[in-house]
């Protein structure tokens, strides 16, 4: 599924005197299967952006097209975007009522009219891709840790089995190995079903790993859309921004300024063991 | 002299059915016992479900303990006359933000804690000032928190716990939802607090960059307390810490890679200063 953004407006509580421009004529496209890791400081407008793209949030003024189609047209299905398009959301436990953990997760696909045995079994396989174990299952998701009711959450939508995969912050107080847990789950349903992933977060090192291409959010524009090594070069611009490269760019960038010749687009460990071994060695 | 004591401790969640029969128990805390001194800067890091946030509310009397005791400032959280002065010693900041603003305007939100204690109106203004500074929110200090993002909020609540200057404060991921900017905002303005007020700060994160300046690390794992150390310590047992499902700090695991690969470094590096400076000594050897 292809989206395109077209000069997308969105104003809170537009007309009053607590009116908030919250993203100003955004335009972009993501192809299908593309890998978009969406960055910017707090309040930058990352949450309003992903919103419009289900449908939730309707621009103030703009277009947006799926496959071609323009989402507000009078008769654009919404609700069938809606099942195409997953999003979880920032804070999980608003999405979470049900009694159990088990029938949370069943009852996304059930809202698709999917019947009770591949709703469970979906159910089931998604709470595993998650790290949440049998004997959570009949849990209440109230009772659950909060990173656990994260891991819930995302096994809720990863259960509809969406074309398009949109995550708001989704690591965000998941312990460092769960973190890596989920990148790689979602790293491999991007490979393996070429799922469409759009991926919120703040989490510099995590997303130089995985995203093909980084959005940059910043007072609600978007400022820079171009592969990770090209975003993370302009890092001091990203720090005026509230933002920061990897660890590993600084330490690169900082032996570059003391005389040593080193490549400074290193983002990830791995790239930056080969940097310096190399160094170490001539 | 200890702010805070922890003695045998342990904690059950019991679950029941509508008859009240117990269905399910599940031992969050397992008999953990540590003392936490006047003054430190203590970390406390494990996987989720570990116990860290019923540990946690443990020291602020939001729990009472299924068996041991905890003791803040001396005082036993289990005896009810101690609650007021307790919660007053200890302030906590949540997880979640959403559940601890409850006013329509972030200033009086942060006023409403100070108000509670009876300090005097001029000093409210001073203090809901003075926090709002810190935590980079002055100038939202008229809006409304419900239209604030995740993060903004986040760094409001940590303002309207530190408006009462208590002489402890628990932090339960207080930067989760934070930028990087944020982050580091808000663990230099609890740093400030730990060097400058002696406020006794414990902080619970997923974040290990966040902990290493602090006096000391708690490494919990289902429920009980398997490593104690230092930052160094800890993070230079690279391979113990990744099985608790923890990880080191970015260019701790560089400096640990390349160690393996045959370089001479010392271990646990913590910073991009000191990696950068142990490999200008090598080349300058
Ligand atoms: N209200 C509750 N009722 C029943 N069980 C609970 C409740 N809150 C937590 N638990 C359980 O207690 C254990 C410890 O949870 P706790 O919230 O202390 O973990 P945590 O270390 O803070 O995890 P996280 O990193 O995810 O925040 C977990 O097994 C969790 O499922
Ligand atoms: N429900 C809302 N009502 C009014 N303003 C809002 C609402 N949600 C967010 N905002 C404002 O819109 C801007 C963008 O917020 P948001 O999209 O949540 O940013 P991010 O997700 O990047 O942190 C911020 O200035 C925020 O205060
Ligand atoms: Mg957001
Ligand atoms: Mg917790």
């Amino acid at each position: 599924m292809q989206i395109i953004f077209d000069k997308v407006n969105y104003i809170y509580s537009d007309g009053t005197a607590f009116s908030r421009h919250a993203i100003k004529d955004i335009s972009f496209t993501i192809n299908k299967g593309e890998f978009i890791g969406l960055i910017g400081h707090t309040g930058s407008g990352k949450s309003t952006l992903i919103q419009h793209m289900n449908g939730l949030i309707k621009a103030t003024d703009g277009r947006i097209y799926f496959n071609g189609q323009d989402i507000y047209e009078k008769n654009y299905n919404l609700r069938s975007l809606r099942s195409k398009v997953g999003l979880v959301f920032q804070y999980p436990e608003h999405q979470l009522f049900e009694t159990t953990v088990f029938k949370d997760v069943v009852f996304g696909p059930a809202n698709l009219g999917l019947d009770k045995l591949e709703c469970e079994l979906r159910a089931y396989e998604a709470l595993k891709m998650v790290g949440i174990g049998d004997d959570l299952l009949d849990a209440s998701p109230f009772e659950l840790s909060g990173g656990q009711k994260r891991r819930v959450a995302i096994a809720g939508v990863l259960a509809m089995r969406p074309e398009v995969l949109i995550l708001d912050e989704p690591t965000a107080g998941l312990d460092p190995r769960g973190r890596d847990d989920i990148l790689e789950k979602i790293a491999y349903l991007h490979r393996e079903s070429g799922m469409t992933i759009i991926l919120v977060t703040h989490s510099m090192e995590d997303i130089a790993n995985y995203a093909d291409r980084l959005f940059v959010m910043n007072r609600g524009e978007l400022v820079m859309q171009d592969k990770a090594k090209a975003v993370f070069s302009h890092y001091k611009e990203l720090e005026k921004m509230h933002l920061a490269a990897p660890q590993v760019t600084y330490v690169m960038n900082a032996l570059r300024d003391q005389g040593f010749q080193v490549s400074t687009d290193a983002t990830t460990v791995e790239e930056a063991r080969k940097e310096l071994l190399g160094l170490l060695q001539r | 002299m200890e702010m805070i004591k922890v003695k045998d401790l342990s904690f059950e969640y019991i679950r029941r059915d509508e008859d009240g029969n117990v269905e399910s128990i599940n031992k969050a805390i397992d008999s953990i016992s540590l003392e936490v001194n006047k003054g430190d800067f203590i970390a406390v890091l494990g996987a989720n479900g570990s116990g860290k946030s019923t540990l946690a509310k443990h020291i602020n009397a939001i729990l009472y303990p299924t068996e041991g005791g905890v003791w803040v400032n001396g005082l036993n959280t289990a005896e009810d006359r101690n609650l007021w002065e307790i919660r007053q010693t200890a302030g906590m900041v949540f997880q979640n933000p959403d559940n601890q603003i409850i006013a329509t305007v972030v200033e009086e939100d942060v006023g409403f804690g100070p108000e509670n204690l009876g300090v005097p109106t001029e000093e409210i203004w001073e203090r809901v000032e003075q926090s709002l500074e810190a935590v980079g929110m002055l100038e939202f200090r008229n809006s409304s928190p419900n239209k604030l993002s995740g993060g903004q909020k986040q760094r409001v609540a940590i303002a309207g716990i530190m408006a009462m200057k208590p002489q402890c404060i628990v932090l339960d991921e207080p930067t989760a939802m934070l930028d990087p900017n944020g982050r580091k905002e808000v663990i230099a303005t609890v740093r400030e607090l730990n060097r400058r007020e002696n406020v006794t700060v414990i902080l619970i994160t997923h974040h290990m960059d966040e902990v290493i300046h602090a006096d000391k690390v708690f490494v919990m794992e289902r429920g009980r307390v398997m490593m104690e150390g230092t930052p160094r310590e800890i993070f230079s047992r690279v391979d113990e810490i990744k099985k608790y499902r923890l990880d080191v700090p970015q260019v701790t695991e560089l400096a640990y890679e390349l160690k393996k690969a045959g370089v001479d470094l010392p271990d646990g590096i913590l910073t991009v200063e000191e990696l950068v400076e142990a490999i200008k000594r090598i080349k300058s050897r």
